[in-house]
């Protein structure tokens, strides 16, 4: 097993050295004079000229590259001329709010669509396979900033079942106290009842529209996959040997019919995290896509540039995961290694 | 020709949807081309004593806190959505088909270098990198053009490529080769004409979505700037009112671009259809 | 023979599929009995309708079937009556079926050991503890080596013919009544092909298990069964015992089926394909005979409705002109 994640860890190395070089390219492509633009609009004379000397602009493309690989190295991704904080800092405690925000959309999906998809692709042609079709569809073109604030405006101003949609918790409570900084988790681990409920209504929003745009590619391979399994020759030997209609449908279709499902992942993943910046934007979360937003509207280009590069890596890390889990799944693969 | 013409009216008359989208899409095409004198009013004229005003028989749409008519806006606009969108996916076609061919064609460092680009570009979650490029080339209309065809080139290479090798494996190429063609004739006249139906396919699917992620990009205000109309940044003004009640300045706007996207997204799935009846649904 | 009834009695059967381009009148008017312990070849070209027939004895034929008539009774069972319920009790423990690509026939994902298993758990009292010595017995009848290590593959690690007994031996775990065999040997080479024909001839003697065991390979049917059912294009038209058949043909379509069975000593030209292909069965107006527009013997009198067959053990033929029982012989 420590093999094998070995194994596709040495094989992601190669993603990971990409997305650092192209984060490296981003940051000298830019139009203009790169040290003016990490100072600022406001810098004086000589802090343009103390990050030049900083960023090595003097020297060749090769060194630069150099000395940028070893301030990564250090931990030094720059700092933010807004807050005057380091962007690692900031990146890092505001990452967990992302990723909390990001799984809550993954389960919704999932939970959702896995069901859908299943239904569909066993009455093919019914009107639930209709529904998975339409919603299908439809959930792709879904602008999710758009959505975010639909559901905003229906379920906040208009119903009034959900709490204002600005931020991780309502200003009435304290947070719980930070152990994974996942709230969720952490005021479970407090043991806070009421503190959970409340973040569960204020992350509901933002992950269901987050869960709504990926919805769609996950219950179409879902459908698709699972109406092949359905057809195959395995499931009939199943059932002419007589094997309980549950047993068939779960422990012998739906998990082969996951394999291509979890493959979908990874375009999932790209979407959730893309989307993230825009729910953020919307919902007032305070996670890493808001920070690159505040960041952006303050011409504040250290912090984007240390958003895309986490961005990148947490995305590899991801693929690696589900390259994991499909190898989990699927004992061809899993020897093949 | 013909035999394709009869199909894909076939295929239309068999599926009002498709022929339903065919519709609503040639509509935003006349939007797109006649705006400006479709429009009721001038999408830049404010008016401070009509700001904020509520869909009404004068202002279909109401008007927004400058107190201009959002029709109108969500009508210029059109051209310049539907630009980005077209030049975008026009941009990385031609790029992403030339470099798959080369892949799929020359193979060796060819095929393994530009995979290698595309493998890099598929590292990033697609919207994010393409926040990163217009961030780092600069606040621009262009630009969101051109970060918008990069996060899009991956597809086109990789059809282009699959093609091609398969087209290589198959003798074709070959055969081609024997008869006294050259490398770059048997790349024109023999392997791109079979590229065309799988890349129109991708072309179809990837056009609601570059309509998406450009429309993203200036909610979160890179690219096109105000006043510029634009359904993006529309919502985006819209945003602020909407948990106040005011909601028709985000919905009008956020409506119109989800119908373009869903327009685009059907036609897509008819288009496939027409051209590649094999893997019809 | 015995005169005791039938263990599966199949008479009159008709079924068919509603599909997009039409009805396709799978089969129609079909006898079929199988005695306990007798082994009966179901034979005949591709797409004459045996696994369709096989498949709906189960109860497991595609969403679009639909029975037309007949009945099919197996002990005091009515196949086609019975509900969902029943049928599941019944496939794998009664009734038990081996298909054709034994490799994608079983769960790729799962250990086979664990899939034999599944069965022994839905059919059987046997406890948890025992059932993974159950499993590795049921191996270890069908000749597989090493049946401890086995009991661990996926099958994936397994060759085709190994593949093959591991479904023999899900099939006979819970020592069936009838076994329902739907080309069992197709894509495995000759060697391995005749291993498991005798497996499975060896078990039904073993366990005096019944055997409908379906083919288009007439040498291998005479080769192992006891009676032969013919069938063409959805209808039976000719049932014997296999000696008998042989002898004397009486269907001119099996005259010409083993005509264009290559024995040993025939020479490769005397090889007859049966000229002609089967009739479109979706169309509406289908000949009362399905094999009159291939028959060289047809005349005004093959447009009345089909004779019915003979009851077995008779030599039976659903034909107006049949061949003369004596000429071959
Ligand atoms: N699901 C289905 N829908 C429509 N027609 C079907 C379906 N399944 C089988 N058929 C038709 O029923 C007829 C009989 O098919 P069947 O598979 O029983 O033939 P077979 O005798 O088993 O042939 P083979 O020797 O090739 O296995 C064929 O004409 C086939 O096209
Ligand atoms: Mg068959």
């Amino acid at each position: 097993m420590i093999r094998i994640v070995a194994l596709r860890l040495v094989g992601a190395l190669p993603n990971l050295a990409g997305v650092v070089v192209v984060t490296f390219l981003l940051t000298r492509a830019l139009p203009g004079d790169p040290a003016a633009f990490f100072a600022g609009a406001a810098a004086s004379a000589e802090a343009v000229e103390q990050i030049r000397e900083k960023l090595g602009l003097n020297r060749n493309l090769v060194e630069q590259f150099g000395l940028y690989l070893r301030d990564l190295a250090r931990g030094d991704f720059g700092q933010s001329l807004s807050t005057g904080q380091p962007v690692l800092t900031e990146l890092v405690s505001r990452l967990p709010a992302s990723l909390e925000l990001t799984f809550c959309a993954l389960v919704f999906a999932t939970v959702v669509a896995l069901p859908l998809g299943v239904a569909a692709a066993r009455r093919p042609g019914s009107w639930i396979d209709h529904l998975c079709r339409l919603v299908t569809t439809a959930g792709v073109s879904l602008p999710t900033f758009f959505t975010g604030l639909l559901l905003a405006y229906v379920f906040y101003f208009l119903l009034g079942v959900a709490p204002s949609p600005l931020g991780r918790l309502d200003p009435v409570f304290t947070p719980p106290p930070p152990v994974t900084r996942m709230y969720l988790i952490d005021s479970l681990l407090a043991g806070e009842g009421t503190v959970f409920r409340a973040c569960l209504a204020q992350i509901a929003l933002p992950a269901v529209t987050m869960g709504l745009f990926v919805l769609a590619p996950l219950a179409r391979m879902t459908r698709a996959s699972m109406l092949g399994v359905l057809s195959s020759d395995f499931i009939r030997t199943a059932r002419a040997a007589g094997l309980a209609s549950p047993t068939v449908l779960y422990t012998y279709a739906f998990r082969n019919a996951l394999l291509p499902v979890v493959t979908t992942l990874g375009m999932v993943f790209s979407f959730l995290l893309g989307s993230n910046v825009l729910v953020e934007k919307v919902f007032a979360w305070p996670g890493i896509g808001s920070y690159a937003i505040e960041s952006l509207t303050a011409s504040d280009y250290a912090p984007i540039q240390g958003f895309v590069l986490a961005m990148g890596v947490l995305y590899v890390l991801l693929n690696l995961a589900i390259d994991l889990l499909y190898g989990l799944i699927d004992p061809r693969v899993r020897l093949e290694a | 020709m013909r035999a394709a013409l009869r199909h894909a009216r076939y295929v239309l008359s068999d599926n009002p949807v498709t022929l339903a989208a065919f519709v609503l899409f040639s509509g935003f095409v006349v939007l797109a081309v006649a705006g400006p004198w479709l429009a009721p009013y001038d999408p830049l004229a404010t008016d401070t004593a009509r700001a904020m005003q509520a869909p009404s028989l004068a202002h279909w749409f109401g008007t927004d806190a400058l107190g201009r008519d959002i029709l109108s806006r969500i009508v210029v606009a059109t051209r310049l959505d539907f630009g980005i969108a077209v030049s975008a996916v026009a941009l990385s076609f031609a790029l992403g088909i030339a470099l798959g061919l080369a892949a799929g064609f020359f193979g060796g460092w060819w095929d393994r270098v530009i995979l290698r680009l595309a493998d890099t570009i598929m590292a990033f979650p697609l919207f994010v990198l393409a926040m990163g490029i217009v961030a780092a080339l600069g606040n621009s209309v262009a630009n969101i053009v051109y970060a918008t065809a990069i996060i899009n080139l991956p597809f086109y290479i990789r059809v282009a490529r699959a093609e091609a090798g398969v087209l290589r494996n198959a003798g074709f190429v070959e055969a081609a080769r024997l008869s006294g063609n050259g490398d770059w004739r048997i790349l024109s006249h023999h392997v791109f004409p079979n590229i065309l139906p799988p890349a129109m396919v991708q072309v179809s699917l990837n056009m609601g979505w570059a309509i998406l992620n450009a429309a993203g990009l200036s909610f979160i205000g890179l690219g096109v700037r105000p006043p510029t109309p634009e359904w993006g940044i529309m919502v985006a003004e819209g945003a602020t009112y909407i948990i106040s009640g005011e909601w028709w300045v985000a919905f009008f706007p956020g409506a119109v671009l989800m119908l373009a996207v869903f327009c685009f997204n059907l036609l897509g799935d008819g288009l496939r259809d027409i051209i590649d009846p094999r893997r019809r649904t | 023979m015995n005169d005791a009834p039938p263990l599966l009695s199949v008479e009159g059967f008709g079924l068919e599929f509603r599909t997009r381009s039409g009805t396709v009148h799978a089969l129609d008017g079909v006898d079929l009995a199988v005695r306990k312990g007798e082994t009966v070849g179901l034979v005949g070209e591709s797409g004459s309708g045996k696994s369709v027939l096989s498949f709906a004895l189960l109860g497991i034929s595609d969403r679009a079937a639909r029975v037309t008539g007949g009945r099919a009774a197996f002990g005091g069972l009515e196949l086609t009556r019975a509900s969902e319920a029943d049928l599941e009790a019944v496939r794998g423990r009664e009734i038990a079926m081996i298909f054709q690509n034994p490799r994608t026939a079983l769960n790729p994902i799962r250990r086979v050991g664990a899939q034999i298993e599944d069965v022994l758990r839905r059919h059987t009292t046997a406890r948890a503890a025992e059932l993974r010595e159950r499993a590795i017995a049921a191996l270890r009848e069908v000749n597989i080596p090493d049946p401890e290590r086995r009991h661990a593959a996926y099958p994936f690690e397994l060759s085709g013919g190994m593949c093959q007994r591991v479904m023999i031996a899900l099939a006979l775990a819970c020592r069936p009544a009838l076994l329902i065999a739907d080309e069992p040997t197709t894509g495995l080479d000759v060697t391995t092909q005749a291993a498991i024909m005798d497996l499975i001839a060896a078990r039904a003697r073993a366990t005096g298990m019944a055997t409908l065991f379906i083919t288009h390979d007439l040498a291998l049917a005479a080769e192992h069964c006891d009676r032969i059912v013919v069938m063409h294009a959805g209808h039976v038209v000719e049932a014997a015992p296999t000696a008998a058949l042989f002898a004397g043909p009486r269907h001119p379509y099996t005259a010409q089926l083993i005509r264009a069975t290559p024995a040993a000593e025939s020479t490769i030209d005397a090889l007859a394909a049966i000229p002609g292909n089967l009739p479109d069965l979706r169309r509406a107006d289908l000949p009362a005979c399905r094999f009159r527009a291939r028959c060289a013997r047809a005349s005004a009198r093959c447009d009345a409705p089909l004779p019915r067959l003979a009851p077995p053990p008779a030599h039976a033929v659903a034909c107006w002109h049949p061949l003369d029982e004596a000429r071959c012989a």
